[in-house]
């Protein structure tokens, strides 16, 4: 038996197709994950992603900690707003994604799952000399609520500051509402909301959300979700062998401030002098699934594969195939991809594949 | 519970046979279906292919995964189900039904025998 999040029993209840993930026991779709993504793409849906790793970080350092341990900078925003941004080793490859929650000297991470003793492991191992302190927090449950009418249907489920303040947020803010982080922060490329609330409360919540008309949806829809909006999936996308350079993540590194040293500052900066593979989008144009390590070749390549598809699915909302794909710089126009010994074509495109809905991808 | 018709026969890779005459109709069971997830994409033979049994004859793709199908019996096939190519969720909805894949000609019937009943299928499912 895995860890069981709080909401496990209305799961269930839900009829709840249970996998494990991560050592998790998480609902993959509740009957069928293409009726679940289209829910959050027309309405909306509730994930239960309470098996992420939130860790609080205080103490008089915190802020200095953090500029060393993350590629991107959290002096770049003011208390209030989130941040996305990697942890790098030494050798500039992705330790693990992470979004940081800024306080007002309070910093609250939320990490992957699977990831979750390393990255501890990783934080304490970077925290000597700064008087901070690593709090990880396992009594708290995270419901993100996803989709164009998320908010509206929020702004009638929670109390009234709760309400006020999901009406109020800025895309990427933030507001505690007594113990509750209420965020507008997500992983699918909808509007909506984030909560990370007492464990004890999220039933109640779930209950009232569902009651409310938002579908449950479950991680099988959250993956074609982000893929559709381009996000990245820490352990597909990158890993510790891959710089923020190679997967789409250069916009994540913050370079500005010369003084900052930050953990894989020098990696990355040599990186980025010798050149380095891209993370492309890719479209595929016929029928057919493009799928995680297909290989892919580019005109004019080599014998062998050029490049490797990281993350590949079924678009529903597209209705064709569509990937993320790690290929030499400057890669544009139709590549192949080899699908079960045949070569298809495919288009290569500028991610997000699907943003609000709507398709909006460009051809490179 | 996933429904297993006792008038069909059963290949332990999820295959079922229903035998019209000297025709043999395709499927994959409910149970494969309920496993693979609404499925996305069905590639199957062409008319015209000869197959023996336990050839790679197709693939069916879920949003989560693809999955080969093999023939269950040796033969030609004859016929292809067209409407999956717009609509492969009838391998969901109508497994037994409207989300049957293809039609081979049997060469040999006996092989029929050597397939799974249906409760010899049920077992097999029950140990998985």
């Amino acid at each position: 038996m895995g860890h069981r999040t709080p909401l496990y029993d209305a799961h269930l209840a839900a009829g709840g197709k249970m996998v494990d993930f991560g050592g998790w026991d998480m609902p993959i779709h509740y009957g069928s994950q293409l009726e679940e993504h289209h829910a959050v793409r027309q309405h909306a849906g509730a994930f239960d992603v309470s098996h992420m790793t939130v860790v609080d970080v205080t103490g008089h350092d915190a802020r200095a900690y953090l500029r060393h341990l993350l590629a991107n900078d959290i002096d770049k925003i003011k208390a209030g707003r989130a941040i996305y941004t990697c942890m790098l080793n030494e050798r500039g490859g992705v330790v693990d994604d992470l979004i940081v929650y800024k306080g007002d000297n309070d910093y609250r991470l939320v990490v992957n799952c699977a990831t979750r003793e390393k990255d501890l492991d990783w934080m304490e191992k970077q925290a000597g000399g700064f008087a901070v302190d690593i709090h990880e927090r396992p009594d708290l449950a995270m419901i993100a609520v996803q989709g164009p009418e998320a908010r509206a249907i929020l702004e009638k489920v929670l109390c009234e500051a709760g309400a006020k303040a999901v009406a109020g947020l800025p895309f990427f803010g933030f507001e505690y509402v007594g113990e509750w982080l209420i965020a507008r922060t997500g992983y699918t490329g909808e509007d909506g909301a984030e909560i990370i609330l007492p464990g004890s409360k999220a039933e109640d919540l779930w209950q009232r959300l569902v009651d409310a008309g938002v579908r449950p949806t479950g991680l099988g829809a959250r993956d074609t979700l982000r893929l559709e909006a381009g996000l990245n999936l820490y352990g597909n996308d990158m890993d510790e062998d891959i710089t923020p350079w190679e997967a789409g993540l250069g916009w994540t590194v913050a370079l500005d401030d010369a003084d900052r040293d930050f953990v894989g500052r020098a990696a990355l900066e040599k990186q980025k002098t010798e050149g380095h593979r891209q993370l492309l989008g890719l479209v595929l144009e016929g029928k057919g699934v493009l799928r995680a390590h297909q290989g892919v070749h580019v005109p004019g390549g080599s014998v062998g594969p050029d490049g490797e598809i990281t993350s590949g699915t079924f678009s529903p909302t597209l209705g064709k195939a569509v990937a993320l794909a790690r290929l030499p710089a400057g890669t544009t126009g139709t590549v192949e991809v080899e699908i079960r010994n045949k070569r298809l074509n495919a288009q290569v495109v500028r991610a997000p594949f699907v943003r609000n809905g709507k398709a909006t991808y460009k051809p490179l | 519970m996933s429904e297993i018709p006792a008038d069909l026969r059963y290949r332990d890779s999820h295959e079922w046979v229903r035998v019209e005459d000297d025709i043999a109709v395709v499927g994959i069971s409910d149970h494969a279906q309920d496993a693979m997830g609404d499925l996305v994409f069905v590639e199957l033979p062409e008319e015209g292919v000869v197959f023996a049994a336990g050839d790679e004859a197709g693939v069916v793709e879920s949003v989560k995964a693809a999955s080969d199908i093999y023939a269950p019996v040796s033969g030609e096939v004859v016929a292809v189900n067209e409407a999956l190519e717009d609509e492969p969720e009838l391998v969901n909805n109508e497994p037994y039904a409207g989300g049957w894949l293809f039609k081979i000609k049997m060469a040999d019937s006996g092989e029929l025998k050597e397939m799974l009943t249906a409760d010899q299928y049920q077992e097999q499912i029950d140990s998985e």
